[in-house]
């Protein structure tokens, strides 16, 4: 297929089609409205299940009836929405049923501005809502990206039966850049076996989250807590590393914050300065094992995010404390410029030629 | 048991319905739940529908309606029975899909999901429970709770000057342009309950017939948090609850007219 | 006179007394002993046999305890050969 000028929401969608989603609900919100307008229109045009819902907690339960009813199902909203269908997301991940959710992140807390932002990274990692689970969480950087992990999204969410997050600032998702779609799938009406259709000449399913006595909701637990580790075994994770093999001192950011640290990475690299950026692009699972081995010869890591420090301490924890991991970081919706990242790199790296290093977490400065 | 009747001389006038599960419910003695379900159960068993039917399960006393009823079943979060059945009938526009919800689920946390659901004409049919109370949590005020009822939140007496008036659903319901069926029904007593009954075919009908939304309010009783006997609970909705919550038809589309001469209370 | 009976499952019972209030033959009575799950069920105390198959109280049982039948009437046949 060619390549076309896309927009990121419009991009989306359509990779989602593209991928099979058989049914969308959606709220609009800025920034990712297109998506759902797109939806709208496409939708419809393909017989398949359209519908904007009364509200973004409508939208991801409806997500959930038809989910349990066997059909590829996706929603997409921002911050604020996403801080409601947090309810759903939790409902769904202990029903083990899969869906989709993409979340073009904005400037918060609260209502905050409709600016591009990395702020919900905490909560989209960390959690999937009240309880003890986690999504799988998929962090493009460009519009291409965003179709390829929307597509693979879908797959890895019917594989683990799981909820799979695909989550971009606000710029990817109103950013226009030329990338391919996928040929369209055909749609497979197959529903599996555990799925409501009816209890024809079979025992009737269930699906439910409720599971009042504790012996059996440790029990669910700890087949949750088992599929994840599997996944995390299943060499599922994806990463990006340029000019990391002789760094000394290694930028980490996903998303936009990442194409941002790259232009000054490559900036300084044409001084001869000894610097790399570590991208990536599967948030969880973390890549943890890629990010450990550049321990070997690094002597120091920035982390760049356009938020308050999120995967900050991830990358602490990973890096271990014997190496300084520092922090850059624009709020509010604020994107960092290559200028601003580039200054903080250099401070660092004289830091680190003279070993005077500290470990602070503060925001728009380093220390 | 047929074969009883026939050794002597008898016929079944009436057995339990085949899509009631055969297991005892936890609801307490009396409890007009259970009439309800057991009123579901008869209506899929005589339109033949029980294999086709999925239920969506509520947050109340009836969170575990699922293992009452022989059918393909999911449990909705707290309100979001409407949202959730729009997702399943949306796939499945074959099936039967109804959500089975009390007063607090459908009228206070899920209020904007099912007139949301009504208004958009989804081809789900609700049977609203409401005994002005929440039984599930203890016996706290409901939207429908009356005025100057007492119940655990409304020591005093419901006042409506700080908690306003209660909620009347099946005519809110009927304004709305999806709606094609919405009205009132009771099961104090075995003549409103064979009413009742014949309402909630109408209803299953009005969905298999795809004309859209249709609800069917039942005034029911709950003894427990009413701190009444069962037959004082019932008298209770007959004398307290009836003038407040009037029975009727509250809309009744056309294509359902004929059928609506039955039942009418 | 048409004649009928009940037959009730008093495990099943909660001992609620709906089918006792409105039973309008009052042949329905609140047993003397518990149930399994300590309720004490209702059963039928009919010696006249005056139960006639309404069903009232299959209608107003919360929890489907109830099965009703009702004696069918006389064939023709049997009539004929008693007049005979």
């Amino acid at each position: 297929m060619a390549r076309e000028l896309l927009k990121g929401n419009v991009a989306f969608a359509e990779a989602a089609i593209r991928a099979g989603c058989e049914a969308y609900f959606g709220y609009p919100i800025t920034p990712q409205t297109e998506l759902l307008e797109h939806m709208s229109r496409r939708m419809i045009e393909l017989d398949r299940v359209f519908l904007q819902a009364e509200s973004e907690l409508a939208a991801i339960n409806m997500v959930y009836g038809a989910a349990v009813a066997g059909a590829r199902a996706m929603t997409s909203s921002s911050s604020p929405g996403i801080s409601l269908m947090q309810e759903g997301f939790s409902y769904i991940a202990a029903s083990e049923v899969p869906a989709v959710i993409i979340d073009i992140m904005r400037g918060g807390p609260g209502l905050g501005n409709i600016q591009p932002s990395q702020g919900d990274y905490n909560q989209m990692t960390k959690s999937a809502g009240h309880g003890d689970f986690r999504p799988i969480v998929l962090a493009p950087a460009t519009v291409q990206e965003a179709i390829d992990l929307t597509v693979l999204a879908f797959d890895l969410a019917d594989k683990y039966r799981t909820l799979v997050f695909v989550i971009a600032d606000g710029a990817i998702g109103q950013m226009m850049e030329p990338a391919e779609l996928p040929p369209m799938r055909e749609l497979t009406r197959e529903r599996p076996s555990w799925a409501l259709t009816g209890a024809k000449d079979r025992e009737k399913n269930l699906i439910s989250s409720l599971h009042l006595g504790a012996v059996e909701l440790e029990a669910l637990n700890i087949k949750l807590q088992e599929k994840l580790q599997h996944i995390e075994r299943s060499n599922e994770t994806r990463y990006d590393a340029q000019e990391v093999e002789d760094a000394e001192l290694i930028l980490v950011a996903f998303g936009t914050a990442a194409r941002v640290a790259q232009t000054a990475v490559q900036r300084m690299r044409a001084e001869g300065l000894r610097v790399g950026l570590f991208r990536p692009i599967t948030l969880w699972p973390y890549p943890r094992q890629a990010l450990a081995n550049l321990t070997a010869q690094a002597k120091g890591f920035l982390v760049v995010e356009m938020n308050a420090g999120q995967m900050l301490y991830d990358v602490r924890e990973i890096v271990g404390a014997q190496i300084p991991v520092e922090f850059y970081g624009r709020m509010g919706g604020t994107i960092p410029m290559p200028d601003e990242v580039e200054t903080a790199a250099r401070e660092m790296l004289q830091k680190i030629a003279s070993k005077t290093t500290a470990r602070e977490g503060s925001n728009g400065h380093v220390s | 048991m047929v074969t009883l009747a026939k050794e002597f001389n008898e016929q079944l006038v009436y057995e339990r319905p085949e899509s009631l599960a055969d297991v005892h419910t936890h609801y307490c003695p009396g409890c007009t739940h259970g009439t309800a379900h057991r009123l579901v159960a008869e209506v899929l068993d005589e339109l033949g529908i029980r294999e086709d039917t999925i239920l969506v399960a509520s947050v109340g006393c009836s969170v575990f309606s699922y293992r009452y009823f022989e059918v393909d079943a999911c449990e909705a979060a707290h309100g979001r029975a409407p949202a959730m059945a729009t997702g399943v009938k949306r796939v499945h526009p074959d099936k039967i899909v109804f959500t089975y919800q009390g007063d607090g689920d459908l009228a206070s946390i899920g209020a904007g999901e099912i007139l949301h659901a009504a208004t958009r004409g989804e081809k789900i049919t609700a049977i609203f429970v409401n005994n002005a109370i929440y039984g599930m949590t203890g016996g706290q005020m409901a939207p429908t709770t009356l005025i100057g009822q007492k119940t655990n939140s409304s020591p005093f007496g419901r006042d409506v000057e700080l908690a306003g008036y209660p909620m009347r659903m099946a005519e809110l319901l009927a304004m709305l342009g999806g709606t094609v069926y919405s009205v009132r029904r009771s099961l104090h007593d075995a003549r409103h309950i064979l009413q009742a009954k014949k309402a909630i075919k109408i209803a299953f009908e009005a969905q298999m017939m795809g004309l859209g939304f249709s609800i069917v309010e039942l005034l029911s009783s709950c003894p427990t948090n009413w701190r009444m006997t069962p037959q004082e609970a019932v008298n209770w909705v007959r004398d307290a609850m009836l003038p407040y919550y009037p029975l009727g038809d509250y809309k009744v589309a056309e294509a359902l007219q004929t059928k609506s001469g039955r039942g009418r209370p | 006179m048409a004649s009928g009976r009940i037959v009730i499952d008093i495990e099943r019972c909660k001992g609620c007394e709906l089918c006792l209030e409105a039973c309008p033959k009052d042949v329905i009575a609140l047993a003397e002993h518990l149930n399994a799950k300590g309720y004490r069920p209702v059963i039928l105390l009919d010696p006249e046999h005056e139960c006639t198959g309404c069903a009232l109280c299959a209608t107003v049982c919360p929890d489907g305890c109830i099965t009703v039948y009702r004696d069918l009437p006389q064939p023709a046949t049997a009539r004929v050969r008693e007049a005979a």
